[in-house]
């Protein structure tokens, strides 16, 4: 039983994460119908940004939490900066254009982003602080959760009230959904939809950023191909919830984390992304729209 | 001359921009084991200047880019002095003679490592061009096209390994097994939109590379197949070079089996209707072609090329593992046919000898290869959609009623 | 008179989306030589009509009948689009959907995908009969462009004729399925007077030569009086009316829905 236990919060925590990131995806797959490629490698530059910082920091005699705290900062500032650039360099200016060539942009954006890491840094890994401090009050339970898991389940919980809150009760987040919607419409009544795609990015790449920092201080290394995969599982989250829909992604990621978690542990750890893939299609198969999503009739 | 100066202060902005996105990243490096920290200024004074000029050379293009979209919306479009010349069929035939008595010379020309880079080069031709009927033709975004190539290439190594069988009797046989992953791959994802297909077969080459490095009873595991037998000619032994310029041949014939196959299936009926299927996938059905049979056969036939320059793949290096089968091949053939032209022949057998030669005879870039991929992707795709030569139109002879209706 | 020959008959056709019901027990009959037209208001529900005759659409409830001349009669309730064009039932689109980065011949040309037979293995080898039938369809195609007045534009690409001519290759392109009936989704959209004028004539010689049984929805009530036949009208999803020019003219149902209520309150 403690096994079971163990092996939900590990995938409940990895799940969380997944949903960090697939928030970013579904946010701008809602508004622009795209499907941002590099967003894994925005989370991966916010995973760097926070190695570097924390880093320095460290060799400049800081300590503690501060140093989390000041990195996650950074990080959640640069990952920001990086996805706002993405979307006006990649993106906006093909606008209307065929459906398949945005798509394409972002994959060459994902390959250039990965190789600029790359070559800027190291190829190799490099070992991540662990910044999350061990509480005392764990001690009694840390044989089946640790610290860090309960700082990123508490983290992600609170991300998630306040992108609701976000996107319910201001003035940014109606606009956010009005765009959704209908974009001519929102355009006609007088929502900059330029400004809106941009804060999508900016708030999806924040997002991500959160989660670089917690996966790498969590598993400890960083390099440059880490957001590819955590990308590429993070969109089957959000397509697993229904895309566009925001609690779809929170719920694909976590039944994305506990299908690997339990798949690792009781079958075997080697074919962990097969299930997940598998998972994919599977659900693209029998209910394209996802968990959450409503299926929208095309119009002729 | 206000123009000037606020294109100048945009400029500076851009500059100062890029300077703050890439300070953490380009200049920081830390050694956290070793507590160093190195910081590269010079760095900065790159990114600033680069970025500078590439905003006014931006621009520019962004300008020239609407400028031209103008002309092409009024329908008043001039083709370009190369599209007109190789629309003309008599120059085709004989530029193409022209090249293929280059390609048969060439090995004896020069030696063995240079047949050996041709090799890879032509292999990525028919790669690329096999993923042009699926990418470019049908316009079904396939990223794990790697996978097929994985299935030609395991096939004939590991019937060449336990049975023996030869690379004659494996060839057609790995482009059959192609086609029937292919087939696999596409019925459960017919009814899916374009970019849940991406992602899809995107998960299908991940699926296919997972398990061949980890069912090591089948394929061997990470360590991969090594002695696989070379091409074999009536029982000739053959060394190192002989065997290279054998490849090499049989590589040629391959490219131009290729070249005639896909370009016959590019104006028949059946291409026809790939290319609808691409532009407008509900006229296309409703004007009575078959959407599941069209998708499946541009699948097909699209990992028919992989599979079966896969078993070449295997026969040429002798040696496989699941390394040589990642996405980031999948991402090279794809930019093949993204740079070369979507759906254009010439094109892309143009784009794979620029994209894989290249890089081979300019060694200190090399390691910038994947960059330059990467951002040319972007910029192809805002500026030259179309590619490096677009798709010649074909010409067709017709003689009509005129007459008959004018009285009617 | 002899009972016409009624090429297709649909019963009670009702289509829900969600809880909205957009088209509601709507029945109709197209006959042999008939040009028949199908009006009412905006959202009335007439593309959707469209949409579930042609199989876009599976009809929540009712019955779609075919009676092809010389073939038996055939259901075509949930039946796929492509299957529905090879029973020989054609349409064009409200919102113009050619292949853009084809020429206008090629675009006709893909019409005749339906009525030709050449596979992947026989285009490869390219023999006499591949070949032969290819130059079929070029010369049929080219034919067709001729009818609707194309035959000049016929290499340039669709997406750079004019509003008008890209509603006629519409035309010529669902004829190369060989249909027995054509449903025109609003084809005098966004035309000028003349340009009506002429696709006017251009429908009338489609019924009259080609003997094409002919469904329209249309807005230009000049020219539905004018070529059709036999009227029905709905409204909310509803058939409100039917039958000659004459008689819709003058019923007051239809006067109602096209006025608006005014007349109650």
């Amino acid at each position: 039983m403690d096994y079971f236990i163990e092996l939900f919060l590990g995938g409940l925590t990895r799940g969380s994460i997944y949903a960090l990131i697939a928030l970013g995806y579904t946010m701008v797959y809602g508004i622009i119908q795209l499907i941002n490629f590099a967003h894994g490698e925005i989370y991966m530059i916010g995973a760097f940004v926070a190695l570097i910082v924390a880093g320095v920091c460290t060799i400049y005699g800081f300590t503690g939490v501060s140093v989390l705290i000041i990195a996650a900062v950074a990080a959640v500032i640069y990952a920001s900066a990086y996805g706002y650039t993405l979307e006006k360099i990649a993106y906006r200016p093909l606008r209307g254009a065929p459906r398949l060539s945005p798509l394409i942009s972002a994959i060459g954006m994902s390959i250039f982003l990965q190789n600029y890491v790359l070559l800027a840094q190291t190829p190799d890994f490099l070992p991540f602080p662990s910044l999350i401090p061990d509480f005392e009050f764990m001690e009694p339970v840390a044989h089946i959760i640790g610290s860090p898991e309960l700082v990123i389940l508490i983290t992600t919980f609170v991300t998630m009230i306040l992108l609701t809150l976000l996107i319910k009760k201001t003035k940014v987040g109606k606009a956010m959904r009005a765009t959704q919607q209908d974009m001519n419409m929102a355009r006609l009544v007088g929502v900059n939809v330029d400004r809106v795609i941009s804060l999508t990015f900016v708030i999806g790449s924040a997002l991500a950023a959160i989660g670089g920092v917690l996966v790498a201080s969590y598993i400890g290394q960083v390099n440059f191909y880490i957001g590819f995969l955590a990308g590429v599982k993070a969109f089957t989250a959000a397509v697993l919830g229904g895309i566009g829909s925001i609690p779809g992604a929170v719920l694909g990621g976590l039944v994305l984390g506990w299908t690997e978690s339990f798949a690792a542990g009781y079958i075997s750890s080697d074919y962990e992304d097969v299930f997940a893939f598998g998972l994919l299609v599977l659900i693209l198969i029998l209910r394209p729209a996802g968990l959450l999503g409503k299926s929208r009739k095309q119009k002729v | 001359m206000t123009d000037m100066l606020k294109e100048f202060k945009q400029s500076i902005l851009i500059s100062l921009w890029f300077v703050f996105l890439t300070f953490p990243l380009m200049v920081v490096r830390v050694n956290t084991t070793e507590s160093l920290v190195e910081w590269r200024w010079m760095n900065m004074v790159w990114v600033a200047l680069g970025s500078f000029i590439l905003s006014y050379l931006w621009r520019y293009m962004l300008a020239r880019q609407q400028a031209r979209k103008k002309v092409a919306d009024s329908g008043l479009e001039k083709q370009s002095k190369v599209t007109l010349l190789l629309e003309d069929a008599t120059f085709r035939y004989r530029a193409m003679a022209v090249l293929l008595v280059l390609a048969l010379i060439f090995p004896l020309a020069f030696d063995t490592y240079q047949s050996t880079i041709m090799i890879s080069a032509l292999i990525y031709v028919v790669l690329g061009l096999g993923l042009n009927i699926t990418v470019g033709l049908a316009g079904l975004l396939d990223l794990g096209y790697v996978a097929f190539f994985a299935v030609g290439a395991y096939s004939y190594a590991l019937l060449n390994h336990h049975f023996d069988l030869g690379f004659w009797t494996v060839l057609p046989l790995g482009g059959i097994l192609g086609c029937l992953f292919g087939i696999i791959l596409g019925f459960p994802i017919l009814r899916l939109r374009g970019d849940y297909l991406a992602i899809v077969t995107l998960g299908f080459g991940m699926i296919v590379k997972i398990v061949l490095e980890n069912w090591s009873d089948f394929s061997f595991g990470p360590s991969g197949i090594a002695q696989i037998d070379r091409p074999g000619l009536f029982g000739i032994d053959m060394d190192l070079a002989g065997s290279t310029i054998y490849i090499y041949y049989i590589m040629i014939a391959m490219v131009v089996f290729t070249i005639l196959v896909t370009m016959r299936l590019r104006n028949s009926r059946i291409g026809r209707a790939w290319i609808a299927l691409r532009e407008d996938e509900i006229a296309c059905v409703a004007m009575g072609i078959d959407m599941a049979r069209t998708k499946l056969s541009a699948y097909a036939l699209g990992a028919f090329w992989a599979g079966m320059v896969g078993v070449l793949f295997a026969a040429k290096t002798t040696f496989i593992n699941p390394a040589s089968f990642t996405f980031m091949e999948s991402a090279i053939i794809l930019s093949i046919v993204v740079l070369g032209g979507m759906g254009s022949i010439l094109g892309v057998i143009l784009g794979a000898f620029i994209l894989i030669l290249l890089p081979e005879y300019m060694r200190a870039f090399s390691e910038y290869r994947m960059l330059a991929f990467g951002a040319a992707m972007v910029l192809m795709m805002i500026f030259r959609p179309q590619g490096i030569i677009s798709n010649i139109r074909q010409k067709y002879e017709y003689k009509g009623l005129q007459k008959e209706t004018d009285n009617g | 008179m002899a009972e016409k020959h009624k090429f297709l008959e649909v019963k009670g056709l009702t289509m829900d989306f969600g809880g909205l019901r957009a088209v509601d027990s709507v029945s109709l009959e197209v006959c042999e030589g008939e040009i028949a037209a199908l009006i009412g208001p905006n959202g009335a529900g007439k593309t959707t009509f469209f949409n579930c005759v042609t199989g876009i659409y599976t009809p929540t409830q009712g019955e779609i009948l075919l009676h092809p001349k010389e073939l038996p009669t055939r259901r075509l309730n949930g039946l796929k689009p492509n299957k529905v064009t090879e029973m020989g039932l054609a349409r064009t689109f409200q919102n113009i959907r050619l292949f853009s980065d084809m020429t206008v011949l090629e675009n006709v040309m893909i019409g005749r995908h339906c009525r030709t037979h050449s596979g992947i293995f026989r285009s490869i080898l390219r023999g006499k009969g591949v070949r032969e039938e290819e130059q079929q369809i070029v010369e049929t195609s080219y034919q067709l462009l001729e009818k609707v007045g194309l035959a000049d534009f016929a290499t340039e690409f669709s997406k750079n004729l004019p509003y008008g001519a890209q509603r006629r290759l519409e035309i010529a392109r669902a004829m190369a399925t060989e249909p027995f009936l054509l449903l025109l989704d609003e084809p005098a959209a966004g035309m000028n007077p003349q340009e009506t004028a002429e696709l006017d004539q251009l429908i009338c010689k489609i019924s009259a030569e080609d003997r094409i049984a002919i469904l329209l929805i249309e807005h230009d009530m000049k020219l539905v009086m004018n070529i059709s036949n036999h009227i029905y009208v709905m409204e909310y999803g509803k058939k409100i009316a039917e039958g000659s020019p004459q008689q819709i003219k003058d019923n007051p149902k239809v006067i109602e829905a096209y006025l608006g209520e005014e007349t109650d309150a």
